[in-house]
């Protein structure tokens, strides 16, 4: 894993030295902060209006209220900025003819695959958790339970994972970045909405159908479960579409 | 130490190369020779451990290319015909990122990447931004990246191609400086440059093996006669005339301003019988000279003879 962690680095050098990485975190974190305090002047007009109201005394969870639709809205605006940033894992190296490169190393192909994945894989993690300043404002106002936020942020850099592997698997398949980049948003979500199908077909279908949606794996990270259904999803989605792009690269080789 | 043997290479219908038979020796420098398309890139791809063969072998050091290729690859540096160059990276960290994937480790990374600096001349631009480098320092950042990790076998895809003459003559010493101490392989298809550095030359076309041969080898092999160039001062009808009265002289070809080219039997040495001539008929001699074969007429020669036995 060390020649993986070395193409990493350089994957992740080349990130932080272009502009993509500073516009891209910068549009994430001024559209999730928009939405976010949108959220909280909600809760905060609610809470208002429960004071007055003695009897509408339910309890108001800034865990349910806020950072719940918080991080939903926010895994929506992965789904949309993560393509951009796999995009360009193995499309530019093939268009810069820089794959021979790592090609004519004494490295394996998975360890190669591995090191594009970690890369971005890192740059997200790294937006995800910039923007969780938002739940430190949290704590400075209230007490919201930390346990589902940690089992909420978990979720939400799982899902990303799927995001980011389809979007290296994409990256394999073409020299364009534009084109891997649709792929990539495209299947991301036909994934999210294919749950959708499961009014339209029967039982069991629409059980299978349920369980294939990344969105529903993660309501229960949310609410602070960690289900062992939902990790073995999330991580054999990561390393399916990590295989196949491995088999794609090495069979690039033989046509 | 390299051994290649009915190598035949398929992209999807398409035959890239076909058959190919031929052995390296360690320490020699060998040309591949051939038109664009021939099959010398696709060859070398296979040789550096990046393409599987469709069929036959390639052995290196008695290792297969394809079996053993991660061992392999530690001892062979390869230099595509695009540099595999970062645009965005500087010179120096584009060195250590090449010499880590290449597996060095630790202290070693850091002293190989001063001696390549050194050696390939990158002193003065090791700071800079790769795609800022003119052509030639590119070039050379792309040379410097294939020998990083001090391989035995240096594969040079067209090492010189773009650049400009004193950058050519540049690389060219450098790889001339490199014979010494490592086997190499190199593609070109400028023809000067085999024939200053390489010892051995394989000529491919058409994915086949035209020829395998010292340069000195070929070119013998195929001259069937000798040409001479006479230039005189005086025009004159009668010079054509008068040099095909001689019995050895096979043909005669008016070239440009008073000069004719003329085709005569091996071993003839016909220069003293022309000279009288020019002077018993006051033509006005300017020069007599040899034209020897050069590698450009040997493989027109080789690459058409092989045309025609198709046709």
């Amino acid at each position: 894993m060390r020649n993986a962690w070395i193409i990493a680095k350089r994957d992740l050098g080349s990130f932080f030295n272009s502009p993509i990485f500073y516009v891209i975190t910068t549009v994430f974190l001024i559209i999730y902060s928009f939405i976010f305090f949108n959220i909280l002047n909600f809760f905060s007009f609610q809470s208002l209006q429960a004071g007055q109201l003695q009897a509408m005394g339910m309890k108001l969870s800034l865990n349910e209220m806020v950072i719940e639709p918080s991080l939903q809205n926010m895994s929506v605006i992965l789904l949309m900025i993560i393509p951009v940033i796999t995009m360009r894992s193995f499309a530019d190296e093939k268009k810069m003819k820089t794959f021979r490169l790592l090609l004519s190393s004494p490295v394996p192909l998975r360890e190669i695959v591995f090191g594009k994945f970690l890369a971005c894989m890192i740059v997200v993690t790294v937006m995800i958790l910039i923007s969780s300043y938002s739940v430190g404002f949290l704590f400075l106002l209230g007490n919201p339970e930390p346990g589902p936020i940690v089992t909420g942020y978990l979720g939400v850099i799982l899902m990303a994972g799927c995001y980011v592997s389809v979007g290296v698997f994409a990256s394999s398949l073409t020299d364009n970045q534009i084109v891997a980049a649709v792929l990539t948003f495209g299947f991301s979500l036909f994934m999210w909405v294919i749950g959708w199908g499961a009014q339209a077909t029967g039982a069991t279908t629409g059980q299978v159908l349920q369980f294939l949606s990344i969105v529903d794996h993660m309501d229960r990270f949310l609410k602070g479960m960690v289900d062992t259904s939902d990790l073995v999803y999330y991580l054999s989605f990561i390393l399916l579409s990590l295989f196949l792009c491995h088999r794609v690269l090495d069979s690039n080789r033989w046509r | 130490m390299i051994e290649v043997e009915n190598l035949t290479k398929y992209y999807g219908p398409r035959r890239a190369i076909n058959n190919l038979t031929f052995q390296i020796a360690q320490g020699e420098v060998v040309g591949f020779l051939g038109p664009n398309g021939a099959g010398k890139s696709t060859t070398m791809n296979i040789l550096s451990c990046i393409l599987p063969a469709s069929s036959g072998t390639a052995r290196i050091q008695g290792y297969d290319t394809f079996e053993h290729s991660i061992e392999l690859r530690k001892i062979i540096g390869y230099l595509p015909e695009t540099p595999p160059l970062y645009p965005d990276m500087g010179v120096r960290d584009y060195l250590m990122f090449a010499a880590q994937i290449r597996g060095l480790t630790g202290k070693k990374v850091r002293s190989a990447v001063e001696t390549v600096i050194e050696k390939c001349s990158l002193k003065d631009v090791s700071h800079r931004i790769i795609g800022r480098l003119s052509k030639g320092y590119q070039q050379r950042v792309g040379l410097a990246q294939a020998m990083v990790h001090d391989p035995d076998i240096l594969i040079l895809d067209e090492p010189t191609i773009g650049l400009d003459p004193i950058q050519i003559i540049e690389i060219r010493k450098l790889i001339q400086e490199l014979a010494s101490s490592h086997t190499i392989i190199l593609s070109s298809h400028i023809l000067p440059e085999i024939t200053q550095i390489c010892q051995r030359v394989i000529i491919i076309n058409e994915g086949e093996i035209a020829a395998v041969d010292t340069l000195e080898g070929l070119t013998a092999s195929l001259r069937k006669s000798e040409r001479l160039s006479l230039t005189v001062r005086n025009d004159n009808n009668e010079i054509e005339g008068k040099l095909n009265s001689l019995e050895q002289v096979l043909s005669v070809l008016p070239g440009e301003k008073n000069q004719f080219l003329i085709e005569c039997a091996l071993n003839s040495n016909l220069q003293d019988e022309f000279a009288r001539m020019a002077l018993d008929n006051q033509w006005g001699l300017v020069e007599i000279k040899p034209i020897s074969m050069t590698l450009e007429d040997v493989f027109l020669k080789l690459t058409i003879e092989e045309k025609d036995v198709k046709a």
